[in-house]
């Protein structure tokens, strides 16, 4: 008990401090690999509540994509932060008006915990206890039984929203030389070359 | 005093199985690289390394004092914490992912109920260590082959991580040693061929090896993204580049070819392979698969940078989901699905 506190602390602490880098941090890659960090203990902290397949989760979605991604496009654009910081003071009350209705929403879900502790044992799925069905077999369970529809409804939109990036961001281009390879491999020699006898000083 | 050993003693252990992993991890790695030379220069006719020790087998010895001995540089223009990160992260990642690798039955330092799973995520991260070291060095040569080595490895990723599917599908399990064992009757890689050769040549995508060497396609970028490096930095590029590799071939190995069991495992075969212990067999199949990244290098040239990317997204992407389909159709309506606890 003493070592998984002590670890919970460390992670916590850390997850605080590179979190505060990621809106502080002066150059902007520096901000997106704070961000890494911050995911990836978020996911030992996953880890620590016995969710390792949220965990993993966490880290090839967040940290193996996403965040590349983000690097990506941070490192290719010039992005000022001077900038960006100007407008810092204009949008502080909206930023600070979304964060402190996260946080209300936190203490109420605590809250109700502690004040009816009985609401605990009236969950909407019952969790099945963890040393009998890991928690990927019981994740799907729920998944794809009761949560079905809206299983499906959250996989179509993710679709529109490809499908949408696609549309966006295809363009067609005149003057692009594309490699064609079945138009290559179903190439003959009488389709390529011309066998022609050419007089003296004639010329083709 | 009783308190203070339960916690001590399981910390000793551990230790002490790391090291045993780690050990002969860092001598593979070292000669795999005298290993790559030997085979390459086999097939091009040469001698390869042969005067440092018998036969040249001091080589990788040599080599290593060799790059101890060189000066850190750190260019001027560098982002000097990023730039030192860089290459440790590369030379950890690829370490820490053999804790949930099964040598053997039992044998494994952390049979986590999501090890496949755990391996995706840290082998996802490995792009990370190119990414960093590109933009750190604050060089041309540098940051493009950071930046073609991000789009290659996020993209030969997602087949990977469809052809896990069809792996999962058929175990019906992420821990490593169960995928193991559920092909005690027959190597997925029967099964499985088409998946298994996609797979093949994903992980040498994903590792950086040639034919899709681009990171560090030397005929345009130099050195890619360990341009700058040098000395102990460059040598632990080096390090993680061949322990991935062998990482890679282990899941291969473990996905595909049966992990620790014994070849011919039936009949008048089934009393002879089942002399030699499973670890030993595990390795001999790493071997096996190492071989064919030399020999891959060995014999085809270098891909173009969009033949890569059409390879990966045209033809890799839409074949692997149609075969996720087609198993999981046959798994049904055969009836071949995996028991599942409830």
């Amino acid at each position: 008990m003493i070592v998984e506190n002590l670890v919970f602390y460390t992670f916590s602490a850390i997850l605080l401090v590179s979190s505060i880098m990621v809106i502080s941090a002066r150059n902007p890659v520096h901000a997106v690999l704070a961000l890494v960090a911050t995911f990836f203990l978020g996911a030992g902290l996953f880890v620590l509540l016995g969710a390792e397949f949220l965990a993993m989760t966490l880290v090839i979605v967040y940290v193996g994509a996403v965040a590349v991604l983000f690097l990506f496009v941070v490192m290719m654009l010039d992005i000022s932060f001077a900038e960006l910081r100007q407008g810092f003071l204009r949008y502080l009350p909206v930023g600070g008006l979304v964060g402190l209705v996260l946080v209300v929403e936190l203490v109420l879900v605590e809250l109700h915990w502690t004040v009816t502790p009985k609401v605990l044992d009236k969950p909407a799925a019952p969790i099945p206890p963890s040393d009998q069905v890991s928690n990927s077999h019981a994740l799907g369970h729920i998944l794809y039984t009761q949560y079905f529809y809206l299983f499906q409804a959250s996989g179509l939109i993710l679709l529109i929203a490809m499908i949408g990036a696609i549309v966006l961001s295809l363009r067609s281009r005149a003057h692009v030389r594309r490699q064609s390879v079945a138009a290559q491999v179903g190439r003959q020699t009488a389709d390529a070359v011309a066998v022609r006898q050419v007089s003296t000083g004639g010329g083709v | 005093m009783a308190s203070f050993w339960t916690f001590v003693w399981p910390l000793i252990v551990i230790v002490a199985a790391i090291v045993a992993i780690i050990i002969p991890v860092l001598i593979g790695v070292a000669y795999l690289t005298y290993a790559e030379r030997k085979v390459m220069s086999a097939m091009q006719r040469r001698q390869g390394p042969a005067l440092v020790g018998p036969l040249g087998l001091l080589q990788p010895v040599a080599d290593g004092l060799k790059l101890f001995g060189k000066e850190m540089v750190i260019p001027s223009g560098a982002n000097p914490g990023v730039f030192l990160f860089a290459p440790f992260l590369t030379f950890v990642l690829s370490l820490v992912a053999w804790a949930v690798m099964p040598f053997g039955a039992h044998l494994v330092l952390s049979n986590i109920n999501v090890g496949i799973l755990y391996l995706y995520a840290i082998s996802s991260l490995g792009v990370y260590g190119t990414i960093m070291a590109g933009w750190a060095s604050n060089s041309r040569y540098a940051f493009l082959g950071g930046l073609r080595s991000a789009a290659q490895m996020v993209s030969y990723e997602v087949s990977m991580g469809l052809i896990m599917v069809t792996v999962l599908l058929c175990t019906g399990s992420f821990n490593l040693s169960e995928i193991v064992l559920a092909q005690q009757t027959v190597w997925f890689a029967v099964p499985l061929f088409p998946m298994f050769v996609i797979f093949f040549i994903s992980i040498l995508a994903e590792t950086n090896r040639a034919p899709f060497d681009l990171p560090e396609g030397e005929a345009e970028l130099v050195g890619g993204f360990f341009t700058e490096y040098s000395c102990m930095n460059f040598a632990l590029f080096m390090l993680g580049e061949y322990s991935n590799m062998i990482l890679m071939s282990a899941i291969a190995v473990v996905l595909f070819l049966g992990g620790w069991l014994p070849p011919l495992n039936f009949g008048p075969f089934a009393p002879i392979v089942n002399l030699v212990p499973g670890p030993i067999w595990f390795a001999l199949k790493i071997a096996f698969v190492l071989f064919f990244f030399i020999w891959m290098r060995a014999a085809f040239p270098r891909y173009r940078y969009d033949q890569l990317m059409r390879l990966g997204w045209k033809i890799f992407l839409p074949f692997t989901l149609l075969w996720v389909i087609v198993t999981a159709s046959a798994l049904e309506i055969f009836g071949w699905l995996p028991a599942v606890v409830p």
